[in-house]
């Protein structure tokens, strides 16, 4: 009785110093998507375990930082909305931001978090930061029905703003920012499995990443402000995919092919690096963990 | 290769002493810039045996230097050593939880391995999701886990819990449970290291009887380390004796624990086997285990004798040895039960009280006699165990055997 389903192609197998530069395993990783499944529902679940709230934590986070951005940016320091209504905007940013944000962070320390069940059994380890990617999309599942509430929301009182046709890049958005968070989480992932500094700097490092990003001001009024410096934005692969987000979802927003071309190659190099680097440091990092 | 499961050739494996990440960097630049030249690995050159009593001058040491073996289709291997013999190393790396650095491992078939028993078990969840989720990560899939389901809860004898987080369990039903879901893994090869030194008596019966069926019912490759020398034989057909990396012994079971058993003097385990068949009155089994809480600890020794002929009924001493190996008590059991021989093996078991014993090291000698000049068996210098806790619990101060090694019970008035 032997089951012949998940390894048919590894029966024979070879256990070899080091492995090819750039090797996916994909087939493995399929033959694995069980546990895939079974680790988002894990985290899922364990969230709100023995919460009063439960799953409605999901809402209160972006809910509270939209009230606090809409009076400290919003009236206090005046920054420009492009005419949208405040909590909108920010709701906007925040949303997706969050998503890009967990994905980095979570998957930086997927090593580390890990450490304890991958010193232990073998799976291929890209279902890690893979299960972390689809765990964090069922939390910013939830937030896109706050966020689409308050679109309604706004719409029924009339508020100044349309949903324009890129609504349509919205799943290729998704995939971008993932994909985006995972390449430069596992680059960093990998490289704090020796040296821990970078662990400190993600830390921070995102928090500070925010503000270069177009979460709580528009790319237009940063141009216009500090033309000299607004290069430093653009060049955040972050800010096109904000961008064409809010102008999707709302209709004001600086929206160019390029731009999104230019975020779209910057993930591509990052997630081929971090799958290399990924790959190297899988193999021998329990003894130096 | 028809009937080899695992080839194992020239397996190195080194690690590095001392603090990573310090001086990394430039290490890193200097292996790097090695390599480009095509040199050999500037710290791998210099790496030395792994023996922790002797102080190198090198940060590199093997954990595995060059081993060679092969493991049949269908056998069940006992791995042995001491501490620190690369007996784990060799099992993270059959288990590709760790590359090696040099050498190659080929082989056929499915691995499950059971490095530790509830690998990724999350205290929240119940007990049905961590079934799903821990078999998950052993690598069986979803419907595969379904059908085995009951048989899993039936096996690890939870079926009223199965609903409650594990959190809340027992520690012995959470490592039921846990070794359940492995023993149910659908694998051509078995790896489990030293997983039976949890849960009670009875369950580690179950285990070894599980994994007994697995390999000699099924057919299956096992690969098994412990230090329980008993079940190591109950198990396995072969042995493989390690010893600072290297492999010493290879063959019967029965020879490699015997030589593991006449070459160890500083690790005594806490069972001993005879592997030879002597005709005269002798022990054949020693099992000793330590029983009960600081200052009434008792020390429960089981053992059995063997006699092929009919020899006069005998009496049996017991003596414990601190660390220093100085006497420091022996145990007479009280004769109204001769120990009679008739041919058949015997069980018997005795508990030694050890009131007050301080914190130490400690080994035990049995003897088999009928008289002090008339000596049947010996064993001495193969059992010992190890006391942790000291016999007052409110002072700490250090306990050294020169100081003598039981603590009279005293008060202060």
């Amino acid at each position: 009785m032997v089951n012949h389903e998940i390894n048919k192609s590894l029966k024979n197998w070879e256990i070899l110093p080091s492995s090819k530069l750039f090797e996916l395993k994909l087939k493995e990783v399929w033959a694995y998507r069980d546990l895939l499944g079974l680790l988002v529902r894990r985290d899922f679940v364990s969230f709100y375990k023995q919460t009063i709230l439960g799953p409605l934590w999901f809402f209160i986070q972006p809910l509270f930082t939209t009230i606090i951005f809409t009076f400290i940016f919003g009236n206090l320091a005046g920054i420009s909305t492009d005419g949208l209504p405040k909590p909108l905007f920010y709701m906007a940013g925040i949303t997706a931001w969050n998503y890009f944000a967990d994905c980095l962070t979570k998957t930086s320390t997927v090593f580390k978090d890990n450490a304890a069940i991958f010193g232990k059994v073998y799976f291929p380890r890209l279902i890690m930061p893979l299960s972390i990617v689809a765990s964090n999309l069922v939390r910013f599942g939830v937030q896109m029905i706050l966020f689409i509430l308050m679109i309604l929301y706004y719409y029924v009182n009339g508020a100044q703003f349309s949903i324009s046709w890129a609504i349509i890049l919205f799943p290729f958005i998704i995939v971008l920012m993932a994909l985006l968070g995972l390449g430069a989480g596992m680059i960093i992932s990998a490289m704090t499995t020796k040296y821990r500094d970078l662990a400190f700097l993600v830390g921070f490092g995102v928090q500070l990443l925010m503000y270069a990003t177009t979460v709580i001001y528009p790319l237009s009024s940063a141009i216009e402000k500090y033309p000299k410096y607004s290069w430093v934005i653009e060049f955040n692969p972050m800010t096109p995919i904000i961008e064409t987000f809010r102008y999707g979802f709302l209709g004001e927003g600086s929206f160019s092919w390029t731009s999104l071309g230019y975020a779209t190659s910057v993930t591509a190099v990052l997630l081929i690096i971090g799958i290399i680097v990924f790959n190297k440091v899988e193999k021998t990092f329990i003894d130096t963990v | 290769m028809s009937n080899i499961a695992i080839k194992v050739e020239n397996l190195s494996k080194a690690y590095q002493l001392g603090d990573i990440g310090t001086g990394t960097i430039s290490r890193d630049l200097e292996r790097w810039y090695a390599r480009i030249r095509g040199k050999e690995d500037p710290f791998l050159r210099i790496g030395e045996t792994n023996d922790r009593n002797t102080k190198g001058n090198s940060d590199i040491v093997w954990s595995l230097k060059d081993l060679n073996f092969e493991i049949e289709q269908g056998n069940a291997v006992g791995i042995i050593g001491r501490n620190g013999a690369g007996k784990s190393t060799l099992l993270k790396i059959l288990s590709k939880v760790t590359a090696p650095t040099s050498g190659k491992i080929s082989g056929y078939g499915r691995i499950a391995s059971l490095l530790e028993v509830g690998t990724g078990f999350h205290p929240e969840l119940s007990g049905r999701e961590n079934i799903f989720l821990n078999g998950a990560i052993l690598g069986m899939r979803k419907h595969e886990i379904k059908r085995k389901f009951d048989e899993i809860v039936a096996f690890a004898g939870i079926e009223r819990y199965i609903d409650t987080p594990v959190k809340r369990y027992s520690s012995g039903m959470y490592v039921r449970l846990a070794f359940a879901v492995a023993a149910h893994l659908e694998s051509e090869i078995l790896i489990v290291d030293e997983v039976l030194a949890v849960g009670d008596a009875e369950f580690q019966k179950k285990c070894l009887g599980k994994m007994n069926e697995v390999s000699k019912g099924e057919g299956r490759t096992v690969l098994f380390v412990s230090h329980n020398m008993h079940a190591i034989t109950e198990l396995c057909t072969k042995g493989i004796v390690l010893d600072q990396g290297k492999m010493i012994v290879s063959g019967d079971i029965y020879k490699a624990v015997d030589y593991y058993q006449k070459n160890q003097t500083q690790y005594l385990s806490s069972s001993w086997i005879r592997t030879a068949v002597l005709n005269s009155p002798s022990f054949t089994k020693i099992e000793i285990q330590l029983e009960g809480k600081q200052p009434h600890l008792v020390l429960n020794v089981k053992f059995e004798v063997n006699s092929l002929s009919n020899s006069a009924p005998a009496f049996i001493a017991l003596g414990i040895k601190n660390s220093l190996g100085g006497l420091i008590l022996q145990a007479y059991p009280s004769l109204d039960q001769f120990i009679q021989f008739n041919g058949k093996a015997n069980a018997y078991s005795c508990q030694i009280s050890l009131d007050h014993l301080i914190p130490d090291l400690y080994s035990l000698y049995a003897l088999l006699g009928v008289s002090e000049s008339e000596v049947y068996d010996w064993v001495d210098n193969q059992l010992g165990f190890e006391i942790f806790e000291p016999p007052t619990p409110e002072r700490t101060i250090p306990y050294h055997p020169q100081h003598g090694s039981i603590i009279a019970s005293s008060r202060l008035t």
